[in-house]
């Protein structure tokens, strides 16, 4: 077992000669390693369940998460279309808090003194840590989209952070005129969830299609190429035709500037009025990452073996927030990711087997009932990054019976990591 | 008013399907081969065993989850404690929609939406349950071995321990509770059927894309690893 650096050093000049190890450990009151985790999100909660439930109480898991309900950013975008409540997409700590003995701690964490080794928290806590997993998912770049900043959000919702955004976009949704404007700014990469947007498009023409069936649909998008493009595009044609527009780059899609008070959105000079503007800037790892002082640029570079960051062997960072190479963005990369840290972990506070690396991603989207599509791949660790080894996608022209097993299929899965990630 | 109408009419209809069905029967021979959809996790005939599900034999009137030694998801213990029989009622709603009858249940499987197909299934399985006598001197039904692979393969034992750390690809998808629901179970299979199922699709000869893929970079030793922790685990 390992001592704790801190406790051990500042103990013993207490102590001042009378050494006797059991009793320094004992004094401290921390026999065991702790591990602090901040995020209870795809990450997070993954990596706090696995080290608690395997390690069987050797180590001392305390997870700091805000907010008392979780709601997954994956399948809010059906929220949107109608397929799912908000209600069903929410997940509450109580099981990792009464089942695995994780000490759930609902407050900000503000601050990390790596020299100490502690967080502290906005209510005023200071917590020591052995070992330090920051799974904080994303946060927007300032000034990314012209005229948009976070005090904008409501009246141009991101929807990017699931919750009180995803129903404020949707009640916007529903309060368009008939034949109004909805428009998107797309974000650039890398960010959160590469097909998300995409998904996002389908479940809004659904929900169009059937309440408001002369809307349309504005995309102003700076990439050139997005994930499934293919199978989204034919998905539209067939499903929505005539109602979604997608302006790329070569036509200005990445030169937009918004005014919130007017509702106007500008692509390359030419201004428009919307109705609705989702405007999902880019992105960057959640603050608290910056903050520990272990990003370069917008992300925290790590390890692809345990997901140590690369300016800190004692933090890991996981999910959206890391740069690890190859994998997308995603709750299932998250989740991933968390159980190859975790044993990793595991393995350095308590000694226990450390396997190696694996990795595996799949993300399924719905483009209209029962038109589901997926694409994924798996990983290995090398020694420069998170590297793809194979992978697969649906294909344009499937039977309606292969796309309805991917939706079916896409909803066991959602039951499934969120079984895996709260218990 | 004419909400009222429409469900007292259903019921009616209902009631008289039912007398139906049970004096009509369906045809046999077709119901074999539409078991085939359910032999990858069920035998039923001579010598028939528990795999993934329960044998099948003497279905017909039993009480649920009676077949000795097997396993069954809470869901069914549950419904069994509620004093579910398997009738020819009860069985034609179950594998019409196993969910709705048996919540929880660890079949996975999306049901016979058509009901001619149902009732040639159960005149298929009430052959082995009406009249014992007529159960044929084959071999059981089952196919669960729809993939040859090596004896050698088949006799590694696996490692719970690495087992339970590789499953960790597993869970993200299927439910260690056994809980079905779009992704099958795959919890206490036997060890047996675990394997031949994942070389199925390393080999290709099973068809999913996700499953080909994690399939495909396990190792015999990793599979057998896996099996060994998925038929024990709690
Ligand atoms: C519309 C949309 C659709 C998506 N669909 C899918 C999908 O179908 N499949 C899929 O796999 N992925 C999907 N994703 C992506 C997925 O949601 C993310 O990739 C995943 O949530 C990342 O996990 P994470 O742990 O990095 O961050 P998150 O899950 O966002 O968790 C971060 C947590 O950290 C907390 N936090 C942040 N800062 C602090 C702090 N300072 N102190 C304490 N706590 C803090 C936050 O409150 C949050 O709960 C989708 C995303 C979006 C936006």
């Amino acid at each position: 077992m390992k001592l704790n650096r801190r406790a051990f050093i500042g103990t013993a000049a207490a102590a001042a000669g009378t050494f006797a190890a059991p009793l320094l450990v004992r004094a401290d009151g921390h026999a065991k390693p702790r591990v602090v985790i901040v995020g209870g999100g795809a990450g997070g909660a993954t990596a706090a369940r696995y080290i608690a439930k395997d390690s069987n109480g050797e180590i001392d898991v305390t997870l700091i998460e805000p907010t008392r309900t979780y709601y997954t950013c994956f399948f809010s975008n059906l929220y949107l279309g109608g397929f799912r409540t908000m209600d069903s997409l929410g997940h509450s700590y109580g099981t990792l808090a009464a089942e695995y003995g994780i000490n759930v701690v609902h407050d900000w964490a503000t601050g990390v003194d790596r020299d100490a080794k502690t967080v502290t928290t906005a209510g005023g806590y200071t917590i020591p840590y052995d070992r330090l997993i920051l799974s904080p998912g994303i946060d927007f770049v300032d000034g990314a989209v012209a005229g948009w900043d976070v005090s904008s959000q409501n009246a141009m919702p991101h929807a990017y952070k699931a919750g009180s955004q995803t129903e404020l976009l949707r009640a916007q949704i529903e309060a368009m005129p008939q034949g109004g404007t909805y428009a998107m700014v797309a974000p650039p990469n890398p960010f959160r969830c590469p097909p998300g947007p995409y998904e996002r498009i389908s479940m809004v023409a659904h929900m169009l299609k059937e309440n408001n069936p002369t809307a349309k649909i504005l995309i102003a998008d700076p990439k050139e190429k997005f994930s499934k493009q293919g199978l989204f595009e034919d998905g539209w044609s067939t499903h929505y035709a005539g109602m979604i527009e997608r302006v790329g780059p070569d036509f200005g899609g990445d030169n937009v500037e918004v005014d919130p008070n007017a509702m106007t959105l500008s692509i390359d000079g030419e201004v428009t009025n919307v109705d609705v503007c989702n405007v999902i800037p880019a992105m960057k790892a959640g603050k608290i990452a910056e903050i520990a002082g272990i990003t370069e640029g917008n992300w925290a570079p790590v390890n692809a073996a345990d997901l140590s960051s690369k300016m800190d062997e004692n933090i890991h960072i996981l999910g959206d927030a890391c740069a690890q190479g190859d994998m997308p963005k995603s709750g299932f990369s998250a989740n991933s990711q968390a159980k190859v840290c975790a044993n990793a972990v595991r393995g350095a506070l308590t000694g226990s087997t450390v396997f190696p690396a694996r990795f595996a991603n799949t993300c399924w989207s719905l483009i209209d009932t029962n038109d589901g599509v997926k694409v994924g791949a798996s990983y290995e660790a090398t020694d420069e990054k998170i590297a793809k080894v194979d992978g697969f996608i649906s294909e344009v022209g499937e039977s309606a019976d292969v796309r309805q097993a991917t939706f079916e299929e896409s909803v066991g899965w959602y039951d499934g990591i969120t079984a895996d990630m709260f218990g | 008013m004419s909400s009222l109408r429409n469900t007292i009419s259903t019921v009616a209809i209902a009631a008289f399907a039912a007398v139906a069905h049970a004096d009509v029967g369906g045809d046999a021979e077709r119901g074999e081969n539409l078991f085939r959809q359910c032999s990858g996790c069920h035998q039923v005939g001579a010598g028939a065993e528990d795999r993934v599900g329960p044998h099948l034999n003497g279905i017909f009137d039993s009480p649920a989850g009676d077949s000795e030694g097997y396993r069954y998801s809470n869901g069914m213990e549950r419904a069994a404690a509620g004093g579910l029989i398997w009738t020819y009622e009860t069985l034609d709603a179950y594998i019409k929609d196993p969910r709705s009858l048996v919540s929880q249940t660890r079949m996975s499987f999306g049901g016979f939406d058509d009901q001619q197909d149902r009732d040639d299934v159960l005149a298929f399985l009430r052959r082995f349950s009406d009249n014992p006598q007529d159960i044929p001197e084959s071999a059981p039904t089952a196919v669960a071995v729809d993939h040859e692979i090596a004896p050698e393969i088949l006799a590694i034992v696996g490692d719970p321990a690495y087992g339970e750390y590789l499953s960790g690809e597993c869970t993200a998808c299927h439910q260690t509770s056994g809980a079905a629901n779009g992704i099958p179970s795959i919890t206490h299979w036997p060890s047996e059927d675990f394997v031949i199922a994942m070389h199925a699709y390393k080999d290709g000869v099973r068809q999913h894309p996700v499953m080909q893929m994690m399939a495909g970079r396990l190792s015999n030793e990793e599979i057998a690893a896996l099996a060994a922790y998925f038929k024990d685990i709690e």
